[in-house]
């Protein structure tokens, strides 16, 4: 009652932090006790505060009167929900505003055009009224087309000659201004009229600034898409109930419902419940994969078939899709190699087009065939020079691509880092896979476990045995070991005194027993007699098995058995090789496992090259010395005068942390199916999906990108060295033809709107 | 005696093309403690920044010139395209980790700076 006079205002806004309904009061009485507020409601079911209050309560002290309760107000949040914008946001909206503002200017210009063309020659169009061919009437109707469509030429002119620099703007200024001017001039002094020219060249340009404007907000087409993908909201577990809240709320360690068909808000595992998930828009993988307890999911993917409960471990910039339009980003705004020399070339056309122009004027004026046209030829023709180079092909060449390719791969869940990896990936000589978890599935499973005849030690007991051994290992076959021993359902024992030795096994007590498991140089190092194994050994390895050997340590050391586990290949494997094989690569397969082992899958793959035993910490080197391998052979081959620029390119492919190095060492690192930060930083190209035909694909994307690059330039280029010469009237002599400066507009808007609509033809490449 | 007045004329505009863009001074460079504005009218200013070596530092970037093509700001080797919203400052971070000499541009690629890194 006491505030009708006074102008009261609402607000709602999220708060972080409350445990429980007597949180909400606290925050309320603190909120009441704000000088100023009027009334403040705090609901702690969907963690949101209502408060009136008059107009001279700011919003920082709401924020603060929460704080001292020990709770956060999201307050900027709603505020950039209701007038901040990201500048994102900003760029879209300016650059629909000036979509609009040129459609405006081209559909009036071109109005105007055709009248001021038709009362030009109205010796062509016999029906036109003479009042259009008046001269001040013409003026009339192109001075709005010069300085109100044009205007935007002169601004930019302006704003390069203040740096001492000019753009095609400068040449499109001068270049009509000098057709209007003249005109002008004979309109009072006599002599001929340009209008039509200067009109229709600004028609034009407008026209085909336009048209590349609609064209180039579809080359970023592929961030809006990935953005478009995040949820808007998640259904958090609340105590006893479930919320709705918007998904910039969500914490790390929220428990989210997701239900059949709903969206993953953030990235996270899954606490409760199995479920399909349609993981294609962000890795590529076209079949939904089946979750369960204790598997991760990606935020932006969608729930096909089941309901279940998951933790959010990563979210806002964290998140996948998060990093995923990151790198993108990044990836667009790089620089390819290839566009350095489009790059030098046009820092200096604009002064060498202006230069040419002169020339041209005073070449015709003074050598014009026809001495009494030579003014006619020599202004013409200058006109067309400074109206037909087109420095905006040039530049726009790369970049365009570059925009294309890479949201195209995002499409398909090949994440490039740069425009440099793009490009060396269609180069790519050498390939180089790791084995486990990349050209093989990664789940190894054991097959045998055979126990050493003489001391008929029982498989059941050997299989414990190594398991619980392997429980402090970090292997990746110790899982598969402890796994096994787990579905058959055998108790590990305690372990003492573990031990792992790097690139042989591990050793330890159990009961008071030294025991030691891993291959054959442990058994070598500890005086293990396996011989009598060895062909049986062999056998296994011939099998593509990997062999461990588990053996009692003393005095007289016995080897108690034989474990072998195998790792199915990826299916995709052969047909990728095949493929890049084709393609004239040498395919390598780089392991820790002992050459029969690796030979064997690297037979079932159809890979002849191996390197076996290495460790992982040499994986780098071993990618290094192919490197030189190959380079000692290519600059043989090259007569050896040809160094660095023929460097054959070599890649490597792995899936893990370990990899890291390797992929850093070479020429193009692809990172597989993690998505790991290490693996990703240190990887030119990842692949978000374990698919090994994404590396053809990848390679395959390189290829389309790099010609749509070179074309590009090449009709960029090409284009202006052929055209400009023909502007300054060289055909002249020869067949007596020279250039309208209308038709160099036309060819100079057709030649930008080329260019980008050759880069988004990458769009529609399959990959 | 047109001709003559035309050629002379014509290799005046000759000498004054090539001395006007040709023959500026170089840009003075300017060194960056921890944070630098650049304003972006009819190119940058300053155009040749100089960056110690492992240090970060902010560029606050604002567009005065309503030239669109002026809009966006390239920095290809740190991997940075924004787009400038006239009249509006921008921060752009940048922590360079190795010496040399690195261009940044506009969105045509027309106008021109660089950052140096000592």
């Amino acid at each position: 009652m006491s505030n009708n006079n006074q102008a009261s205002q609402k607000l709602s806004f999220p708060i972080i932090g409350m445990h429980c309904a007597s949180c909400a009061r606290l925050i309320e009485r603190q909120l009441v006790r704000t000088p100023g507020v009027l009334s403040a409601a705090v609901n702690y079911g969907s963690e949101t505060a209502s408060v009136e209050y008059t107009s001279d309560v700011k919003e920082e002290d709401l924020a603060k009167a929460v704080e001292g309760a020990g709770y956060r107000a999201i307050l900027d949040q709603r505020t950039k929900d209701r007038g901040q914008r990201t500048s994102d946001e900003i760029k879209e909206e300016a650059k629909k505003k000036e979509i609009k503002e040129l459609k405006l200017k081209v559909i009036v210009s071109s109005i105007l055009s055709v009248l001021i063309f038709a009362g030009s020659f109205p010796e062509w169009i016999t029906f036109v009224p003479k009042i259009l061919s008046n001269n001040i009437v013409l003026f009339i109707l192109a001075t709005p087309v010069q300085f109100w469509a044009g205007w935007q030429f002169y601004l930019a002119t302006r704003s390069g000659l203040k740096n001492r620099t000019a753009s095609m703007d400068t040449l499109i200024a001068i270049g009509t201004s000098a057709a209007y001017g003249y005109s002008v001039w004979s309109m009072i002094f006599g002599g001929d009229k340009y209008f039509d020219t200067a009109v229709i060249i600004i028609t034009l340009i407008l026209l085909g600034r336009y048209l590349e404007a609609r064209a180039k907000l579809h080359t970023s087409d592929a961030i809006r898409k990935l953005l478009a993908l995040q949820a808007k909201t998640a259904r958090v577990i609340r105590g006893s109930t479930e919320v709705d809240i918007p998904i910039e709320e969500v914490k790390v360690g929220d428990i989210i419902r997701v239900r059949p068909g709903e969206k993953i808000p953030v990235d996270g595992v899954i606490t409760e419940g199995v479920s399909s998930i349609d993981e294609s828009m962000v890795t590529g993988e076209s079949i939904p994969v089946d979750k369960t307890v204790g598997n991760s999911v990606i935020g932006a993917t969608i729930n096909k078939s089941g309901t279940f409960l998951f933790k959010a471990t990563k979210i806002g910039s964290d998140t996948m899709l998060a990093r995923v339009v990151k790198m993108v980003a990044e990836a667009q705004s790089s620089k390819a190699p290839i566009q350095r020399l489009a790059d030098v070339v046009s820092s200096y056309f604009v002064p060498i087009v202006l230069i040419l122009a002169v020339l041209t004027f005073v070449i015709w004026f003074d050598f014009s065939p026809i001495s009494s046209e030579a003014f006619k030829h020599a202004f013409t023709n200058m006109v067309a020079v400074l109206i037909i180079a087109c420095p905006c092909a040039l530049g726009l060449a790369t970049p365009t691509a570059i925009m294309v390719g890479t949201g195209k791969g995002a499409e398909h869940g090949i994440l490039i880092k740069d425009a440099e990896s793009l490009e060396i990936a269609n180069k790519i000589k050498t390939i180089v896979f790791d084995k486990t978890g990349t050209l093989t599935e990664g789940k190894p499973t054991v097959t045998d476990v055979i126990s050493s005849q003489k001391l008929n030690v029982k498989s059941q007991k050997l299989l414990q045995l190594a398991a619980s051994l392997e429980q402090g290992s970090e292997h990746s076959l110790a899982e598969t070991i402890i796994k096994k021993t787990h579905s058959l359902k055998l108790k590990t024992q305690k372990v003492t005194n573990f031990k792992a030795i790097h690139g042989m096994g591990i050793e330890g007590e159990i009961e008071g027993k030294k025991y030691i498991f891993g291959n054959r140089a442990l058994m070598d190092k500890e005086k293990i007699n396996y011989k009598n194994q060895e062909s049986r050994i062999m056998n296994l390895e011939e099998e593509g098995k990997t062999v461990m050997l588990l053996a009692l340590r003393q005095a007289q050391g016995k080897l108690l058995g034989i474990i072998a586990v195998a790792d199915t290949l990826k299916a995709s494997a052969k047909d990728a090789v095949a493929m890049l094989q084709k393609r004239k690569i040498d395919v390598w397969m780089v392991t820790g496992d002992n050459e029969r082992t690796a030979k064997a899958i690297a037979r079932e793959a159809g890979i002849n090259n191996v390197l076996a035993g290495v460790l992982p910490n040499e994986k780098a080197s071993k990618v290094n010395e192919l490197r030189i391998k190959n380079n000692v052979l290519s600059n043989w081959d090259n007569s050896k005068f040809i160094k660095h620029n023929t460097e054959p390119v070599i890649a490597f492919v792995g899936d893990g942390i370990n990899d890291a190095p390797a992929l850093a060492a070479a020429d193009v690192g692809i990172a597989m199916g993690s998505g790991t930060d290490i693996a990703m930083e240190s990887a030119g190209i990842t692949l978000l999906n374990r698919d090994l035909n994404s590396v053809v694909s990848a390679i395959e994307l390189s290829k389309k990108t790099l010609n749509v690059i070179k074309q590009n330039l090449f009709w960029a280029f090409g284009y202006n060295i052929v055209l400009i010469p023909v502007a300054m009237g060289v055909l002249y002599p020869f067949f007596g033809w020279l250039l309208n400066p209308a038709i160099a507009a036309f060819a100079m808007a057709a030649s930008s709107i080329s260019v980008v609509g050759n880069s988004l033809r990458l769009k529609s490449v399959r990959l | 005696m047109d001709k003559l007045v035309v050629t002379i004329g014509g290799l005046s505009v000759l000498s004054f093309i090539y001395w006007f863009f040709f023959g500026k001074s170089k840009d003075e460079i300017v060194e960056v403690k921890d944070n630098i504005d650049v304003i972006v009218d009819g190119g940058y200013k300053p155009a040749a920044i100089k960056i110690k070596k492992g240090k970060t530092a902010t560029l606050r970037i604002k567009r005065l010139d309503t030239n669109s093509c002026l809009e966006e700001i390239i920095i290809p080797d740190f991997k940075v395209k924004e787009y400038l919203p006239l009249n509006k400052e921008v921060e752009i971070k940048i922590s360079p980790n190795k010496n040399g000499e690195f261009n940044f541009h506009c969105g045509m690629n027309m106008y021109h700076g660089k950052i140096i890194v000592e």
